[in-house]
């Protein structure tokens, strides 16, 4: 459903990407991990065109991603985005945000919208805080907000860059709870994180990225036990026993 | 002082007159000035370059000429050029001219002043440019914007005196007239400023009401 073929992407005279080459079937749960700097974040940006790429070629559903191509409303409207900093909108209420998308970007009619708003609320725990600002809200339940909106727009995949990177610890879970209710659903989710928990349950797929190109991939569960590759052994020692 | 009363209470009628024009060169250029400053504030963050471009050096010529100059060009040589103004006509325009680049480096300032994270959020939800600007940008830039907006309305009001110089009867011009033809120039003035200060009043409350209300968040 998402290819990426050979994507190269430089900021100045920096290499972030330096080939990536993966691709990430229907319903599938793709995490990626790897030190900071080391490109991740970059790559969900390219995917949904909020960079550009220099070279290679990705692809949603057959549809070459180009950010300064008309198509490429279409795509987003496809795969969402969650950020790490959230990003909702602080002059809407949540159910406003929520439904902006729906409303201004697909067109639909507004009563439908804010049914679909409202459950969607209900769905991450949130209904009662529909008339509520962004700013009123604890980061855990805005980084829920941010899913809803994203769900909103019926997109095939979500996109989450960090998502739980900004929260106090003790929200993480929260979040990470309506991701694996998603997951669990059969959405199309790559994810960016550092939660290896998060990651050995409910991932399929993770790839451990350095330097800008995939060390290794596997299934999560192999990946995170027996990590082959000696940089992602010291990774992930690193991450799990930081002490 | 008894004097001075007389001769508002004779005088004030005339002024007044002055003052209509005033307020409808003030409001006319902050119209003016306010669509124009947004047109060359958009044009500056489009993206694309020969507009923003074209932006940056329209507001340093117009930056670099006097109002009054720009007023007398208006008046008296566009009518050579084919093109005749009335002075009402060319106090509006010019006044609107001169302060549109305060205007768009002001309206610039406020959006360029939203995080960067918002726009890629509203991008990331299949927003274009244009949606963007008007439904998450300028919103939020409007609370950042207003305060310097509310200068730039008391800075216009007291600026409209300059239309006097191509002859439009606002307060200043009336007050001058009624001064050289009574010589009573102490208590005309005093008068004529008392009539400004109390129009500013009004304009000063509103900037410190924005302010207060840009605080909040």
């Amino acid at each position: 459903m998402i290819e990426l073929n050979d994507v190269h992407k430089s900021f100045g005279k920096v290499e972030v990407l330096k080939g990536i080459t993966a691709s990430v079937q229907k319903g599938e749960v793709v995490c990626i991990i790897g030190p900071s700097g080391s490109g991740k974040s970059t790559i969900l940006r390219c995917i949904n065109g909020l960079e550009s790429y220099d070279r290679g070629e990705i692809s949603v559903e057959g549809l070459k991603v180009d950010r300064d191509a008309p198509s490429i409303v279409s795509i987003r409207t496809q795969v969402s985005m969650v950020f790490q900093r959230f990003n909702l909108f602080p002059h809407r209420t949540v159910l406003e945000n929520v439904i902006e998308g729906p409303l201004f970007v697909k067109k639909e009619s507004r009563v439908q919208a804010l049914d679909r708003g409202r459950t969607l609320l209900a769905r991450v725990g949130l209904a009662e805080k529909a008339d509520a600002h962004p700013p009123q809200l604890s980061g855990g339940q805005q980084q829920r907000v941010a899913i809803a909106r994203a769900l909103a727009m019926q997109p095939k995949a979500i996109l989450f860059d960090e998502p739980t990177s900004a929260l106090d610890p003790e929200l993480v879970g929260d979040v990470l709870g309506v991701m694996r209710k998603l997951a669990d659903e059969g959405m199309t989710m790559i994810v960016v994180t550092h939660e290896m928990g998060f990651a050995r349950d409910v991932a399929d797929r993770v790839l451990f990225i350095d330097g800008g190109v995939i060390v290794e991939q596997g299934a999560a569960k192999t990946l995170l036990n027996q990590p082959q590759h000696p940089r992602t052994q010291d990774f992930l020692r690193r991450v799990l026993h930081p002490l | 002082m008894k004097g001075f009363w007389h001769d508002a209470a004779e005088f004030f009628p005339i002024l007044m007159n002055g003052v209509a024009l005033t307020i409808i060169v003030t409001i006319g250029s902050l119209l003016l000035s306010t669509v124009l400053g947004l047109i060359w504030a958009m044009m500056r963050v489009s993206g694309i370059k020969a507009l923003s471009m074209l932006s940056a050096s329209l507001i340093n010529v117009i930056r670099g000429i006097p109002i009054i100059v720009l007023l007398f060009y208006l008046y008296f040589v566009m009518p050579d050029l084919g093109v005749t103004l009335s002075a009402l006509q060319a106090a509006i325009l010019g006044l609107g001219i001169a302060y549109s680049a305060y205007q768009a480096e002001n309206f610039r300032a406020g959006i360029e002043a939203i995080d960067k994270g918002q726009i890629e959020a509203a991008q990331s939800i299949g927003m274009g440019w244009w949606l963007t600007m008007r439904r998450v940008v300028l919103p939020q830039a409007v609370r950042i914007v207003l305060p310097p907006y509310g200068n730039v309305m008391i800075m216009m009001l007291k600026d409209s005196s300059q239309a006097s110089t191509i002859t439009v009867a606002e307060l200043a011009l009336q007050g001058k007239l009624i001064a050289s033809s009574t010589f009573k120039n102490t208590n005309v003035f005093t008068l004529v400023a008392l009539m400004y200060l109390t129009m500013s009043i009004p304009l000063i409350l509103l900037v410190r009401h924005f302010e207060k209300r840009a605080g909040k968040r």
